[in-house]
């Protein structure tokens, strides 16, 4: 069975999706035809987070999220958290952390430490842990994503 | 017609299923998506659920909690429910992650239907009441009654759960689960132990250990006869029998994610523990 074709808001903009198969994920319409690969796909199952968006302001899996059916709500993709072609704080942090290896959980995670960081300016590691407990990471061993989120709370609280 | 539909009423979202039986309800998505993205599922038109405002949320009223199916698990971070329902709260923190707690729904959990499902031994402990309707009408089932094998229920195609009812708490509860890691994991075992102080009952409710959901009746038996009311102290060796008699209830299998001895090991000790912490 097929949808009818649909419109998503996505960072801010809408999208026309195109007639599609009904079953489609918002992972790959936004990858493989709104052209936004920011969020990955590593499982398809909600386990490890690299296709982490927001959905009305919702951490959600957008491997879990039924394209047609999330018409009338606002999502928000790595690729609009900052402003065109800039970093944001969260990316900064990566960098000067040293938290991206391989860079494939990266973008999920970005995801999540904004939305963690709008909730808690200054959470506890406890707190970031269970927050960051979707996000998995094959390379890093998490310690300089700990320290990258540290960073920037650390830096929002002194500007 | 669409073949997704958004409803923002439960009568819209009725008559559409009474309608067309190849509509298949949608709530968070999180069991429903995994099976489509797996190709284990086609659905053919769907609705979804997560704008029907009937659905949503939690509410006290009186004695009693009433919780819409549409309801999320990080709904029931909120301190006012963990209040009212300890162990249903604990249980709720415990499954997934961020992501899978803030759309997962505890309709999704009961309509779904395994034996993993992390709200149902305590749904069980508690003696809850589910609410399913259709254009029909509405019928109240016990959790055991809804549930009778490995995803069965009796649920008929034009029908929802709409709600979950069970008693705000009168005495100390207690959820445990074990698996692998601390978050993000299935359970291997699971167990709840509700202490009700003024009926001078207890309830336990078994997780991941049998395919349809039950309560450890000899052990909620025994425990209730041991227990001094009065002082929620209990004699030498009481919780040490509670989870003897525990881990009898369970008919546990071996499967991919645990033996079906320490299944039922597991259920031994994490019923004495949950007892011996709602002891004094
Ligand atoms: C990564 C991951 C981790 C998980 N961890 C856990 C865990 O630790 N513990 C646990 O118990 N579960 C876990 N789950 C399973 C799942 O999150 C829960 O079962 C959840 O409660 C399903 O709810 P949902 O709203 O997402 O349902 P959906 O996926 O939307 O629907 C599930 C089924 O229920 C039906 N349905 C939904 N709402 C209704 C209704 N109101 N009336 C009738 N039928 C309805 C749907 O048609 C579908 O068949 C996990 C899932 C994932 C992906
Ligand atoms: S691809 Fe969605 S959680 Fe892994
Ligand atoms: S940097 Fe490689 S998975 Fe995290």
């Amino acid at each position: 069975m097929s949808t009818q074709s649909y419109r998503l808001r996505v960072n801010g903009a809408d999208h026309e999706v195109a007639e599609g198969w009904i079953g489609e994920s918002l992972l790959d319409v936004l990858r493989d035809r709104l052209g936004l690969p920011g969020a990955k796909n590593a499982c398809e199952e909600g386990e490890c987070g690299s296709c982490s968006v927001l959905v009305d302001g919702v951490l959600s899996c957008a491997c879990l999220v039924l394209a047609a059916a999330a018409i009338g709500t606002e999502i928000t993709t790595v690729e609009g958290l900052g402003a065109e072609g800039a970093l944001t704080d969260v990316q900064q942090a990566f960098i000067d952390a040293g938290a991206v290896q391989c860079g494939f959980c990266t973008p999920g995670l970005i995801v999540a430490i904004h939305d963690l960081l709008d909730q808690d300016a200054s959470p506890e590691r406890l707190v970031v842990e269970e927050a960051l407990s979707g996000n998995l990471c094959r390379c890093t061993g998490y310690g300089r994503i700990l320290e990258a989120v540290d960073l920037v709370a650390a830096r929002r609280s002194a500007s | 017609m669409s073949n997704v539909v958004v409803p923002t009423t439960l009568d819209e979202a009725l008559a559409l299923l009474a309608a067309d039986p190849q509509l298949s309800p949608l709530a968070g998505g999180t069991d429903f998506m995994v099976e489509v993205n797996h190709g284990a599922r086609r659905p053919v038109r769907v609705l979804a659920l997560r704008a029907v405002a009937e659905l949503r949320g939690w509410r006290r009223d009186g004695d009693v909690l009433v919780i819409g199916a549409g309801c999320t698990y990080v709904s029931m971070a909120d301190p006012a429910f963990a209040v009212a329902a300890p162990a249903l709260a604990q249980a709720a923190r415990t499954i997934g992650s961020p992501q899978i707690r803030n759309v997962g729904t505890i309709g999704g959990n009961l309509a779904t239907a395994s034996p993993a499902g992390d709200t149902l031994p305590v749904l069980m402990a508690l003696g809850a009441r589910v609410e399913v309707a259709s254009t029909e009408g509405t019928r109240t089932l016990a959790v055991d009654e809804l549930i009778t094998g490995v995803k069965r229920t009796v649920l008929h195609p034009a029908e929802l759960i709409t709600s979950v009812r069970i008693p705000v708490a009168r005495g100390p509860q207690e959820f445990c689960k074990i698996g692998t890691r601390n978050a993000m994991v299935i359970s291997a075992a699971g167990i709840a132990v509700v202490l009700d102080r003024e009926a001078h009952t207890v309830g336990c409710g078994l997780g991941s250990v049998t395919a349809a959901p039950v309560r450890a009746t000899d052990a909620e038996t025994f425990a209730a006869e041991a227990i001094d009311w009065s002082t929620l102290r209990a004699g030498a060796g009481t919780t040490e029998r509670f989870g003897t008699l525990a881990a009898d209830a369970a008919t546990p299998i071996d499967d991919h994610r645990s033996t079906a001895a320490y299944r039922r090991h597991a259920i031994g000790v994490m019923a004495r523990r949950a007892l011996e912490r709602c002891l004094s």
